[in-house]
């Protein structure tokens, strides 16, 4: 599996996701700088976190005009793996390739914590090792990661099963209190209808050493690994 | 040429700043305020453009860059 | 010209003056006025401060640079150094709390930066007023948000601190940052100008009016200029401080400049001066070419703008097109503006008219030091001059209140606001003793604290300079790192008061002392002074961050109890010490009494201990003792532990109960351990004459604590933990 970690102006989570792939789960990662036009032959395009272009528009909104979105679009079109992580989830929903658009957290407030979630969907590329209902450690760390879609999209985001991560107490319960950024439905990570584009707040990247305190990051990048949707 | 342009969140979807902005208004005991939109406005400065030019691009730009039509609406204006 | 109005905009003397024009040979211009003014201030020239500072003990073999540049370096071997240091922004950051913040941090990062190193934490040292005030709250959400707004856009990790709060900072809150950055020892960049010829590089943001020095702006002089007042404020760009970041790397990494200055304090004035000093060369500049983000600046405002996210670099003229293409790469601009010349001046053009020739050395190296006037201080006596301080009714109570005071209470509030995981090196949460950074590739992790207790130090100065090394150092002890040098940022009032220029000295012949008994060099740090309000000055505030290495991070004592049954062990004496005590401020009112006593050669005894233990693996944990004495030790040792966990701990007859449970005596740590690794525990601290008691055991879901079979304190974890978490976050519910 070669995965290629996209390099934006603002990128800061870029480095933690290519050692989280290369030098702990010992794959083949590359960077690729947003001006090019080269996926270097990637399998799966991951847009790390971080702030691209400052996040000055809104989170996302200059990063989907950089060059090599271009490629990403075609390679997403052509059924390629596409992920991304934070600011990258951000860069997706203005490109269009995930429905939906991020608001400021509830509390209006920058949040850096572990969170719970649970998986919804187990059947994606991105979520293969885990069970339904699993309930995964993993941190978040944003401003605006407060998903919102108008009621026809949450609907349909449903009913094709696309939800694939919401926020949840420790036994998988959706209460408001584990909906810690205000998202509808509690929504935390999403696929589009043909399943190979993933986006979600948390940073599985974070969270793949115990020395880091957990490895449940693991459960979504060693699915991508494993490659296959089952 | 200046154009004003005006980016606020739909009526639609809630504005947790906007709510604080109103909740802040009403504890210091203005309490005819009944709501609050925060919005964000962009000036730009043109040139080299005429204005029939500017009144089809600007829409373009705001509705492309500027406003994400999701969650957010635009209103603009040419500056005298 | 040169008239004492003028001096005085200057904040100079008439005998400094007399002084420059010596140097200078002739009278200088307004804009050299300038220049000296603010190369000659308090704050870069360390005029009240120096003869003081260079008594520290700077020196050790792993020392490769102490201070004298942007930030201190020491080797921690593996062809690896640190490059740290701490910075105050305390008046910027009570002016506009966000941006003065935000600019703290903006600051510090590129002071370590320009020296090569990737900044890889952040730590902040912040005192307030007391946080029910709703003035005091705002300063405190404002420097929260611009300290997360400037680091987790920019990408460093803040990964702890400390935060106090204290009525005397309500009118000047403190701002103490504090980066640690990693280099490979052959990549160490300097602020130097090498050879004749090479060319001075302008990168990063335009020029504006930033921060320009108040005097600019009362010079009447400057006619049809003062128009265009601009408020003092600093605004920070830390997504273009990113792109900086990035391309002076990649520029150093390519081995493609020779010196490197940050434009931080007195901007474009200080870098080309001191990189000129330092290398015993002159420097030509034209200010035509300086990128100017304002229309008409003058000289004066453009050689003394603050803008922020600007360095200058000096390049062999070969080249400077590859260094363009870098900066071009990361959407910057680098823009030749002078060379490098011979002759030891500083030379600058305007508008093709010579504005300022003024002779280097003066500027940077010949600024005078002052032996200012100084009073002694005399460490407090007993507590209340004869007004005895009551016991509690109900100590339950006393210690939940405790638990809830804003200095002890969770800082959850705070920290979350931080990205405390980007780069994926924190290996322990904000709220440990100190923070823990893995280095990838390497068993081995570097360690970091901040300290400093203020009111101590006003109590007895030279105690509460030599213990806030300490502290700072058992800290790392209580993680398992062991101390390699250290930092410092020294908050006094004015320095022209003989009583404060007294707690000044005294202060830093405390922190000789510390130093001395661990051995560890200051590489560098920061004074900040004229602390004051309405003529009362701050309390002494020096906070020392100390920097230490783990040598196998799987050794590393992580905070809170493991496991029900471990023994609880208290390393260290407690004596009869309520004075100064967080107990005596937060339950009686009162912030009297003598500090409590330190002794290094005792201190040194328990913090080797307890680093021997931990290397040995017999530690589950491991806490110091400071605010809120034992009980708010054990209690912290239950709330980071696995949930839920509470102890039984019963304590000697002898001293008085508050004093045992709540007072701050110097030199304990709380830790736990296995039962079956208590003897030779005992037996070690024995060995090293410590004095180690075991006090109970790790047990049940509450906090029970007695004297002699007495019980004084009974309260769940729950109501606990309650008392201690909600305590800031309710503060801010009011308007939330």
């Amino acid at each position: 599996m070669r995965f290629g970690v996209v390099v934006f102006p603002g990128s800061n989570c870029d480095s933690d996701t290519l050692h989280a792939l290369r030098d702990v789960l010992n794959q083949d990662a590359v960077f690729l700088w947003h001006k090019d036009h080269d996926l270097k032959g990637v399998d799966c395009v991951v847009l790390p976190g971080g702030f691209a272009h400052g996040d000055y528009l809104r989170s996302g909104a200059i990063a989907k005009f950089s060059p090599l979105m271009r490629e990403v679009g075609e390679h997403a079109a052509r059924g390629g793996l596409v992920l991304g992580i934070c600011n990258g989830f951000q860069v997706l929903l203005e490109l269009g390739l995930l429905p939906g658009a991020m608001l400021r957290n509830k509390n209006l407030k920058f949040l850096c914590r572990f969170v719970t979630l649970r998986v919804e969907n187990e059947r994606t590329v991105f979520t293969n090792r885990a069970r339904k209902g699993q309930v995964l450690r993993i941190p978040i760390a944003h401003f605006d990661g407060n998903y919102y879609a108008p009621p026809k999209v949450l609907d349909d985001v449903e009913r094709n099963s696309q939800v694939v991560l919401r926020y949840a107490d420790e036994q998988g319960r959706l209460t408001e209190e584990a909906n810690v950024n205000g998202s509808m439905r509690s929504i935390a990570g999403l696929v589009n209808k043909a399943g190979n584009v993933m986006g979600l707040m948390p940073h599985p990247e974070r969270a793949a050493e115990a020395l880091l305190g957990g490895t449940d990051g693991r459960v979504i990048l060693e699915s991508v690994i494993r490659g296959r949707a089952s | 040429m200046k154009v004003r342009i005006l980016v606020s969140f739909k009526n639609s979807v809630l504005d947790p700043q906007g709510q604080t902005v109103k909740n802040a208004l009403l504890t210091l005991g203005y309490g005819f305020v009944k709501d609050v939109r925060q919005g964000k406005v962009f000036e730009l400065d043109l040139e080299g453009i005429d204005e029939a030019e500017a009144r089809r691009l600007i829409p373009e730009i705001a509705d492309k860059v500027l406003a994400n039509p999701i969650i957010e609406k635009f209103s603009w204006d040419i500056m005298p | 010209m040169i008239d004492d109005r003028i001096l005085k905009d200057h904040n100079l003397t008439r005998d400094e003056f007399k002084l420059i024009v010596k140097l200078v040979g002739r009278e200088p211009n307004l804009t050299e006025l300038g220049i000296f003014s603010v190369m000659w201030s308090e704050h870069c020239g360390y005029k009240s401060s120096r003869v003081h500072l260079k008594k520290l003990p700077t020196k050790g073999p792993a020392v490769i640079q102490g201070p004298g540049e942007n930030a201190g370096v020491l080797d921690i071997g593996d062809g690896l150094a640190v490059v740290f240091k701490i910075e105050s922004h305390n008046h910027p950051s009570f002016i506009e709390p966000y941006q003065g913040a935000a600019t703290g941090v903006g600051g510090i990062l590129r002071d370590i930066f320009t020296m090569g190193a990737r900044p890889i934490a952040v730590m902040d040292s912040l005192r307030f007023g007391p946080p029910d005030q709703p003035k005091n709250r705002s300063i405190m959400e404002g420097v929260v948000s611009g300290i997360a707004g400037y680091g987790n856009s920019f990408g460093v990790p803040t990964v702890g601190g400390e935060v106090y709060f204290d009525a005397g900072y309500a009118q000047n809150p403190l701002v103490n940052v504090f980066c640690l950055g990693l280099v490979q020892k052959d990549k160490i960049f300097y602020a130097k100008t090498d050879g004749v010829g090479n060319a001075v590089l302008y990168v990063g943001a335009k020029t504006g009016r930033d921060g320009i020095h108040g005097a600019t702006m009362a010079s009447a002089e400057f006619g049809k200029e003062t128009e265009h007042k601009r408020p003092n404020v600093q605004v920070g760009d830390p997504f273009k401080e990113k792109l900086l970041l990035e391309a002076c790397l990649e520029a150093m990494e390519r081995g493609l400049i020779v010196g490197i200055q940050d434009m931080g304090a007195a901007g474009l004035t200080c870098s080309t001066s001191e990189m000129a000093a330092k290398s015993g060369t002159g420097i030509e500049v034209d200010l035509d070419l300086v990128p100017q983000r304002e229309a008409g600046m003058t000289p004066y405002e453009i050689m003394l703008s603050e803008s922020q996210e600007r360095m200058l670099m000096v390049a062999r003229p070969e080249r400077v097109a590859d260094v363009q293409a870098i900066f071009a790469k990361w959407d910057l601009d680098a823009v030749v503006i002078g060379k490098v010349v011979e002759g030891g001046r500083l030379k600058v053009r305007f508008h093709g008219d010579e504005v300022i020739d003024l002779p280097v050395d003066a500027i940077v190296n010949l600024c005078p030091a002052y032996k200012r006037p100084s009073v002694k201080p005399k460490p407090a006596k007993a507590a209340g001059k004869g007004a005895p301080v009551s016991l509690p009714d109900n100590f339950s109570k006393a210690f939940l209140k405790l638990l809830a005071s804003p200095t002890i209470a969770d800082k959850e509030w705070i920290f979350r606001q931080y990205d405390h995981m980007v780069q994926t090196n924190t290996a322990f949460l904000p709220g440990a003793d100190a923070a823990v950074l893995r280095l990838k590739g390497s068993r081995r992790a570097l360690a970091a604290s901040l300290d400093g207790n203020s009111l101590h130090t006003r109590l007895d100065p030279k105690t509460g300079g030599a213990a806030a090394v300490a502290e700072a150092c058992r800290n790392l002890a209580c993680v398992g790192a062991r101390p390699i040098g250290v930092t410092n940022c020294l908050n006094f009032g004015n320095p022209e008061k003989p009583e404060v220029m007294g707690q000044f000295e005294a202060v830093i012949e405390g922190m000789i002392e510390a130093c001395k008994a661990f051995a560890i060099p200051v590489t560098g740090g920061n004074v900040s002074f004229y602390n004051d309000t309405e003529g009362t000055s701050i309390n002494p505030t020096p906070v020392l961050g100390v920097v230490g290495i783990i040598e196998d991070i799987d050794k590393a004592v992580r905070p809170g109890f493991k496991a029900a049954g471990d023994v609880v062990v208290l390393l260290g004496e407690t004596k009869d010490e309520i004075g100064g005590s967080e107990y005596l401020k937060a339950v009686h009112g009162r912030e009297d009494g003598p500090a409590p006593r330190l002794d290094l050669a005792v201190e040194k005894k328990v913090q080797e201990l307890c680093l021997e233990a931990a290397g040995l693996g017999l530690l589950q944990s491991a806490h110091d003792l400071s605010e809120g004495g034992l009980a708010v030790a054990l209690a912290e040792s239950c709330f980071h532990g696995r949930k839920g966990l509470g102890c039984v701990v019963d304590l000697e007859a002898g001293l008085r109960p508050d004093a045992l449970l709540f007072g701050e005596s110097q030199s304990r740590i709380v830790v736990s351990l296995r039962p079956t690794d208590l003897n030779r525990l005992l037996e070690l601290a024995r060995e090293r004459k410590v004095r180690a008691a075991a006090i109970g055991k790790v047990y049940g879901e509450s906090i029970v604590l007695s004297q002699a079979g007495k019980k004084l304190v009974d309260v769940t974890v729950r109501e606990a933990f309650k008392a201690w978490k909600n305590a800031i976050p309710d503060l801010f519910k009011i308007h939330a």
